[in-house]
């Protein structure tokens, strides 16, 4: 098999996927988070403000969802089409929030209406949480492990999707992205809404710590699989001590009013769990909670040698041109948001 | 066709055809926007800003909701045809990946800095983000057309497993970006995409016209999308032609589909309009006897395959529908190449934009690149029927074993209803900017702190 710097390509891409999928999580998380606790914020002018903190990336943010999954069905067609289709409705309710999100934001500033603006504040806000929810129940179940038998078919039920543990981790994922999206909406604002933020800001985090510490109980507790990497390499506990320790800091930043250590801690807690996650997975993509033939590893998954190879030339060329385009976006709207006539 | 097949050809026909409306008219106005904003920097003229401005919004509005439901079906291909996802991925999915990392990313980067940043950057800097947001959504189709192409006359690949577990892999990545038909099929669709574009503008600013609104802002629009539209319809002519030959080619099937044309092998008429009755093998309309085989061979008497030299099992089953909207797309880009045409030829006599009759086909005109765009579509897409991959994987191989008809069903409701209201949202959201005009810049010193009530 083909190695680059002795790695296999399979690999390769499973650490490329997880690093846009992270990429994703981190960009999109905020500003998904911002529109999750949009409705906390009562006045016209702190709405405007907020939404107007994201209007110009968040549609960059989405494009690393975009490259993800064609990453994904690229280099592991068996896997995006097995997931995709075995979680069809949380997915299409996924694409339908999506819609829905896009179109609130941008047409809530098309007319003057009070109900209008009411209308797409509430769909905007409902939408985010909708797809945080989404994302996190689709991850929990990947965690679980999908039904799948021998042949890798799907043999389980609809509602299977929808248990404690995978719902657990829906509400995780929203509390993890309410908190970042608030400190992202700091850096961001001032004054009234400022104050109003850091209030949200607070109570969020402790809402996720709390997340954290169920949903790390419960792991632990009910899906021994994901923590089985530990008792072969005790020396990737590190990584677990590491998060504990980066999500302490996230408290502690925002007792110290250091909102942007506390945005790159939870921007690193997002990376960090992915992490996690991935090394209970590897060298599997896909997992199956009925036969262990049913899992699915990126060699099984993986499209061929020379098209893996091709493609990495491919994002080894284009990621740091998508970097440069977010650096260059991000910096070119930096500091404090001013609402202007083209604004949202 | 059993349900599942059924309910995931509907959805996937409608999301596409719905997705479809809005990247040409991205594209289109996209490169208008270039023209606008080069003479606005070139001539320094506020007009030409001012005009820049008021089409970026209604760029935006376009732009947001081809992304909404670009997303859709990027993500269908895994949950309704997951079988051929694996069957393709190793070159569907590098395409699909290319335009995400080189094309979508440049453009949703610079659509911030096109639609806020015009007191963050300078004047070349926003000029250079529109640029660049054209370009991306010219990549982007790039890619998009390359992978629907490889899907029509594959290559540069070989097939490996068996069954089910069969699946197509690269073997030489440039014969399969460039597969027969890549470049007529892209130069094709982009020039349809700039006629959808160049005729918003054009219908737009027809109707400022003949309402005597923003007349300054709206001639100099209309030239401008006239002079892109006017090439762009006499280059759909070469570029149809061009893709016509690749059909022959490589999908005879289709061709005789689209010609209706049965007989085993005997000269092919060319219909100027017609109908058929696939079931008595009839083809009945106003033709030119042995048209076909002199486009094709330059000479009325040579023969053609007809859908009898074809096995029953691959032959594209809705031939009426293939004929009627192939015609209808020729027809269509006809009448383009006619009205622009004849409106240059007014425009250097300088009685454009006093002829009103005129300017009133141009307000309607919009919805005929448009037509011609969708029914091309379904040309190419009904026509390679019943193949997935043409030749190699049959559409009811391709879907995905773990969905359910009733699942499908509720997918395809809640898609039919969201759209339907989406579009009416969009007709009247563009409907409104329409009717508000260009901001024009009356009072210089408060251009900064103008609230402006229909963006605030």
């Amino acid at each position: 098999m083909d190695t680059i710097l002795g790695i296999d390509l399979p690999t390769w891409w499973f650490l490329l996927i997880g690093a846009l999928i992270s990429g994703y999580g981190i960009l999109d998380g905020f500003d998904l988070g911002a529109g999750a606790v949009h409705l906390f914020f009562r006045k016209e002018e702190s709405r405007r403000i907020a939404l107007n903190a994201i209007g110009p990336v968040w549609d960059g943010n989405e494009v690393w969802l975009v490259i993800g999954a064609g990453a994904l069905f690229a280099a592991f067609p068996l896997v995006y089409g097995t997931i995709l289709s075995v979680l069809y409705l949380p997915f299409i309710l996924f694409l339908v929030a999506i819609i829905f999100r896009a179109i609130s934001i941008e047409f809530r500033g098309k007319e003057d209406m009070k109900w209008w603006r009411k209308l797409w504040d509430v769909s905007f806000c409902a939408s985010s949480i909708v797809i945080s929810l989404l994302l996190g129940l689709i991850l929990g179940n990947l965690i679980q492990g999908l039904p799948l038998n021998a042949n890798h078919e799907f043999v389980g039920r609809l509602r299977d999707f929808f248990n404690p543990y995978a719902l657990l981790v829906a509400v995780t994922v929203l509390a993890l992205f309410m908190m970042h999206g608030s400190m992202y909406l700091i850096m961001k604002t001032e004054d009234r809404i400022f104050t109003r933020l850091t209030i949200i800001a607070n109570n969020t985090s402790k809402f996720f710590i709390l997340c954290f510490v169920a949903t790390s109980m419960a792991t632990l507790i009910y899906v021994p699989h994901m923590t089985a990497i530990f008792k072969q390499h005790p020396a990737l506990f590190g990584i677990a001590i590491a998060a504990v320790l980066i999500v302490l800091n996230i408290r502690r930043s925002i007792e110290k009013r250091q909102y942007q250590r506390g945005f790159i801690s939870s921007s690193i807690t997002t990376a960090l769990l992915l992490i996690l996650f991935a090394m209970g997975l590897y060298p599997n993509l896909v997992l199956s909670n009925v036969d262990p033939r049913g899992h699915i590893s990126i060699y099984e998954a993986a499209s061929s040698d020379a098209s893996l190879r091709t493609m990495l030339l491919f994002a080894v060329i284009g990621m740091p041109l998508v970097a440069t385009y977010t650096v260059f976006m991000f910096w070119t709207f930096r500091g404090k948001v001013k609402i202007e006539d083209h604004s949202y | 066709m059993d349900n599942v097949e059924l309910l995931s050809r509907i959805q996937f026909a409608f999301t596409i055809a719905f997705h479809y409306i809005y990247p040409p008219l991205s594209i289109g106005l996209g490169v208008c926007l270039v023209v606008m904003e080069g003479l606005y920097l070139k001539t320094k003229n506020k007009l030409y800003e001012e005009l820049t401005r008021f089409w970026v919004r209604i760029f935006a509005l376009i732009f947001g909701i081809g992304v909404a439901t670009g997303i859709v079906m990027e993500f269908e291909f895994g949950t309704n045809w997951a079988t051929y996802s694996r069957y393709v991925g190793d070159i569907f999915g590098s395409a699909l990946a290319a335009e995400g990392i080189f094309a979508f990313a440049l453009e949703s980067a610079f659509l911030g800095i096109l639609l806020f940043g015009w007191n963050k950057v300078s004047p070349r800097v926003h000029f250079m983000a529109t640029v660049l947001v054209a370009l991306g959504s010219i990549f982007s189709a790039l890619w998009i057309v390359v992978a629907n192409s490889w899907q029509q006359t594959p290559s540069g690949y070989r097939i490996e497993g068996q069954g089910m577990k069969a699946r197509a892999i690269v073997t030489d990545f440039w014969a399969m970006v460039f597969n027969p038909s890549s470049v007529e099929r892209y130069s094709h669709v982009l020039i349809g995409a700039l006629l959808a574009g160049s005729f918003l503008v054009l219908s737009v600013s027809a109707w400022y016209i003949l309402k005597k609104q923003h007349v300054g802002h709206a001639q100099a629009a209309f030239k401008i999308a006239l002079w892109v539209a006017a090439v762009s319809a006499l280059g759909q002519l070469v570029t149809g032609h061009k893709s016509a030959e690749v059909v022959t080619k490589y999908q005879p099937a289709k061709l005789a589909a689209m010609e209706g044309h049965f007989e085993k092998s005997a000269p092919a008429d060319m219909y100027l309009m017609g109908w058929v009755n696939a079931k008595e093998q009839k083809t009945m309309g106003l033709k030119i006897p042995g048209g076909l085989s002199f486009l094709v061979h330059q000479d009325f008497n040579q023969p053609i395959p007809g859908l009898n030299s074809i096995k029953p099992e691959n032959r594209p089953t809705a031939v009426n529908f293939v004929f009627q909207t192939y015609h209808l797309m020729v027809a269509i880009g006809m009448t383009l190449i006619a009205l622009t045409l004849f409106s240059l030829y007014l425009l250097y006599r300088k009685k454009l934009f006093e002829t009103r009759w005129l300017m009133s086909v141009f307000v309607f005109a919009v919805l005929l690149p448009q037509i011609a765009n969708q029914v091309g579509w379904y040309t190419a897409e009904v026509g390679r029927q019943p193949w997935v991959v043409y030749g190699l994987l049959r559409t009811s191989n391709a879907l995905s074993q773990a969905v359910k008809a009733e699942h499908v069903l509720a997918s395809l409701i809640l898609f039919t209803f969201i759209y339907v209201m989406l579009f009416a949202l969009f007709l009247y959201l563009l409907n409104k900017k329409i009717q508000h005009g260009p901001d024009v810049d009356t009072e210089q010193e408060e251009t900064s702190s103008r609230m402006n009530p229909v963006l605030s």
